[in-house]
């Protein structure tokens, strides 16, 4: 990685635990639909959280509150002491980066020009520089293939360069995504299930991986419904049930909660959650 | 190709069918020194004996295609050693003799109808339909090749510079023969042929080298492309009629290479694109020394080329900051509005109803000839003891600016900017999400393509001598986005070839001009349900029309391999 890694753990010693993003009240409703119900959520830098809740609690909604996909209907999100700016690009720009639920890689593309897109705002070729080939095209071509890389061989993709990014495996695909969303420089990371139709080993893998990226010292924040994978990860766990958030707190707490519990298993006191399947098309932006 | 006959039936008669086909392939051969016509007035005139016009010579070259294919495999596997292996021998034999078949179909019923019936047709046309048939009935029992894997076969550097080098030739040869056909049965006949050739040639494994060749070599082929076309007028000898019509392609090439950008390479559907060639073409001729002007400011022509470029682009930014922001069906919709709009104004800016500019329907003729660079393109000049006239002088004039289009669009495509365009196609969501900035990326692109129409406009101007509304149709613009979706989204070359078809058949065919809204209908239905990506494909777009195509997508993937290589110079730095 460029980051050197000693100066990015003390980067994240001397600083003291600042909020990075902070959700306040965030409500997103669609129609009559509450899918997101007064949510607030904070996330400190070098921190990780994770957040879990049934099918179609509203956490990829909650997700694309954060990233400038969807405007909550109410509350507030502030990301590193400013206000969230309105278009995904510009909270990109912020450093906020995420990955998807269902892959949305750029399928046709190969895999480092997969990572070279996720660098589009921290590169200023403009077209006057790509047309003649001016220094400042080559320069960063050439520090941005370098970079992607390094990426790529971060996210243990060793040699899949040229590989068109469709004709990766599936796990292979979800570890793209990542390096992707680390080539946009973020300071935080959002990943939505990335262990979704993964082996054992791979989730394994995946939580190493997780792990590193937080040594580098960005925060992450991840949606995830492997239990073992998110308690063993996370700094802290909040659990949406419905739209609104259940319970909140380490590990442990949450873990051994009864009403999380009642929530994934289901008790008859329970009237049933609004909809239960969003596994298809527009939840998932 | 497949066909019904079992393997069986193939393997036991595989002898007999060669020698068949052979004696189809001697029957085409000896047709070609017997008369085809009787009158002297079809075609080039095919009514001698033992005298073969060049279209018999043609078909003399086919045979002779044939019967090597079949001839050549029966010394056996050993003595042909790999050759065996990498060449498509049998399936280019079917190849030939059907392309074959069907050539000499064209000839004969163009001798028929030139001639006022079948008639006419004498025992050489005779023979060769039977030798035709004949050879592709056997080579049908042929057991199918392998896939041919010539661009596997390790060859020298000389060797591949001069295979693209007389490939370049060649084609120059071709293209000036084609041209020089008045006759349309003719002109038919030789397309056909060249067709039969480029098929042959692509079955057999050569186009897989040739491309191999063409990557490892890309500055030659370049180089030599940009020669041949450079060369092309000395063909002439001074005429003006074929240089009028290569003038006005490239007039329309350059535009829809523009087009190109927005269409084939990000993937906006624009069908109102020739107002922006329209702009650019009444903006030069306001700012020509025309007494039909009502402006006095007469610029140099370079600077001419740039406000034409730039008020395009302008219009392209008027019309784009809205629209851009919806897409798909909608962007359509407005764009072919606009085109529209933009005929009416120009209608309407007559004194009447508005300031008076463009003289209304009337237009602006008269506009003088260009005079840049020292250079008056009117005058007639001799080179080598060759008349060059005034729309070669357009013509190479032309051929700089679409030297400098092919620039601009491969530089960007090649780019940061690129890579946003394909991330915009291939998923907008996803592309902004990942920081792109998608609406100045389209917006780019639109002004951007608009600038290199209004550019064209410019040179259009000077080229047509007046500038009138009507030029500026929508059938225009649904031309140009035919030439794209024909020659195959996204390239260069393609586009090339699209714009050169579609501008060329009309010229030299009568009822191609009668029909072709017609005729380039159907063509475009056929493209859309065989090859959707176009004649010349871009990988990433076939790709995209194949989405299921898990082989294609392996194949794509080494092509790009081997693309890389060479668009990207700088690479060997980051591997060390
Ligand atoms: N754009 C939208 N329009 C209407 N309803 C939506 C939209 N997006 C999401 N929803 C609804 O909001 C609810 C929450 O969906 P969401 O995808 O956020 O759940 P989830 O917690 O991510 O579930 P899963 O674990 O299955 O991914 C669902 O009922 C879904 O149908
Ligand atoms: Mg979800």
């Amino acid at each position: 990685m460029g980051i050197p890694v000693e100066e990015a753990i003390k980067q994240v010693q001397t600083m003291d635990r600042n909020v990075l993003l902070d959700a306040r009240n965030v409500t997103m409703q669609f129609g009559g639909l509450i899918a997101v119900n007064d949510v607030s959520l904070q996330v400190h830098s070098g921190e990780i959280v994770g957040l879990i809740g049934p099918n179609g609690a509203g956490k990829t909604t909650f997700f694309n509150c954060l990233t400038g996909l969807y405007k909550p209907t109410f509350g507030t999100v502030t990301f590193d002491g400013k206000p969230l700016p309105p278009k995904p690009r510009m909270v990109v720009r912020e450093g906020m980066a995420r990955t998807f639920q269902n892959i949305r890689l750029f399928h046709n593309m190969t895999a480092i020009e997969n990572v070279m897109v996720g660098m589009y705002t921290r590169t200023h070729t403009s077209a006057i520089d790509a047309v003649f080939r001016l220094p400042r095209h080559r320069h960063e071509e050439i520090a941005s293939t370098r970079r992607a890389q390094e990426l790529l061989e971060f996210v243990g993709l060793t040699g899949v360069g040229d590989t068109l990014s469709r004709n990766l495996p599936y796990g292979d695909q979800r570890r793209l995504e990542i390096a992707r969303a680390l080539a946009t420089e973020p300071k935080l990371l959002l990943l939505d299930e990335p262990t979704a139709g993964m082996n054992p080993q791979e989730t394994r893998q995946a939580e190493e991986l997780i792990f590193k990226i937080r040594d580098l010292g960005l925060a992450v924040l991840v949606i995830e419904h492997d239990m073992r994978f998110i308690f063993n990860l996370c700094d802290r766990v909040s659990c949406l049930v419905r739209g609104a958030v259940l319970v909140e707190g380490p590990g442990e707490v949450v873990q051994n909660d009864p009403r999380v519990i009642e929530a994934y298993i289901g008790s008859p006191a329970t009237p049933p959650a609004p909809t239960t399947d969003s596994a298809g098309g527009a939840a998932d932006a | 190709m497949n066909t019904v006959i079992p393997d069986r039936i193939k393997i036991a008669y595989r002898y007999p069918a060669r020698a068949v086909g052979a004696a189809g392939a001697l029957l085409m051969l000896v047709s070609i020194f017997l008369p085809w016509a009787y009158g002297t007035a079809a075609l080039d005139d095919m009514s001698y004996y033992g005298a073969p016009s060049p279209l018999q010579l043609c078909f003399g070259v086919l045979a002779l295609t044939v019967l090597a294919l079949l001839t050549i495999p029966l010394v056996g596997k050993q003595r042909l050693g790999k050759w065996a292996k990498v060449l498509a021998w049998n399936t280019t034999a079917k190849t030939a003799s059907i392309t074959a078949l069907i050539t000499a179909a064209i000839a004969v019923t163009s001798v028929a109808v030139e001639l006022g019936g079948l008639l006419n047709v004498e025992i050489g046309g005779w023979l060769v339909i039977f030798g035709g048939v004949a050879a592709v009935a056997s080579t049908l029992f042929l057991p199918d090749s392998p896939e041919p894997s010539l661009d596997e076969v390790k060859s020298p550097k000389w060797l591949q510079i001069l295979a693209i080098v007389v490939l370049m030739a060649v084609a120059l040869f071709a293209a000036a023969f084609a041209l020089g056909q008045v006759d349309a049965g003719a002109f038919l006949t030789f397309g056909s042929f060249l067709v039969a050739v480029v098929m042959v040639l692509r079955q057999f494994g050569v186009f897989g080298w040739l491309g191999m060749a063409a990557a490892a070599n890309n500055r030659v082929l370049v180089i030599s492309a940009f020669v041949v076309a450079f060369l092309f007028p000395f063909t002439q000898n001074g005429s003006n009629a074929n240089m009028s019509i290569a003038a006005q392609v490239l007039i329309f090439a350059a535009t829809a290479l523009g087009l190109n950008i927005v269409v084939g390479l990000v993937g906006l559907l624009d069908l109102g694109y020739i107002a922006f060639l329209g702009a650019g073409a009444f903006t030069a001729a306001v700012l020509s020394e025309s007494a039909y002007s009502h402006f006095n400011f007469h610029p140099p022509f370079i600077v001419t080329v740039l406000i034409s470029g730039l008020v395009a682009s302008l219009l392209g930014l008027i019309i784009g900051a809205p629209t851009l922001r919806v897409s798909g069906d909608y962007l359509a919709i407005v764009t072919l509005a606009f085109g529209e709009i933009f005929r009416i104004t120009m209608n309407n800016l007559d004194g009447n109803d508005g300031p008076d500019i463009t003289n209304g329907s009337n237009g602006i003729p008269d506009i003088p000839d260009l005079n840049a660079f020292g250079f008056n393109f009117g005058q007639p000049h001799v080179i080598l003891g060759i008349d060059i006239g005034r729309f070669a002088n357009y013509y190479w004039l032309m051929l700089l600016v679409i030297a400098l289009i092919i620039v601009v669009f491969t530089n960007l495509n090649h780019s940061r900017i690129g890579r946003g365009w394909v991330a915009i196609r291939e998923d907008e969501l996803a592309a902004e999400a990942m920081g792109v900035n998608t609406f100045a990326l389209k917006l780019l692109a639109f002004a951007g393509g608009a600038f290199l129409a209004g550019v064209a406009g410019a040179v259009k101007a000077h080229h047509d001598v007046s500038v009138t509304p009507d030029q500026f149709i929508f059938l225009e613009s649904a031309f140009l986005l035919a030439a794209v979706v024909l020659g195959g989204m996204g390239t260069v070359m393609g586009v090339l070839i699209g714009a050169t078809i579609l501008k060329l058949l009309p010229e030299k065919l009568r009822f191609f001009s009668d029909y072709r809204l017609l005729l380039f209908g159907l063509l475009m239905v056929v493209m859309m349900r065989f090859r959707p990506e176009g004649i010349v494909a871009d990988e990433r777009r076939q790709l995209e029309f194949h989405a299921e195509d898990e082989e294609l997508a392996e194949e794509v993937e080494e092509e790009l391999i081997t693309h890389k290589a060479h668009l990207n110079p700088e690479r060997e730095v980051f591997e060390l």
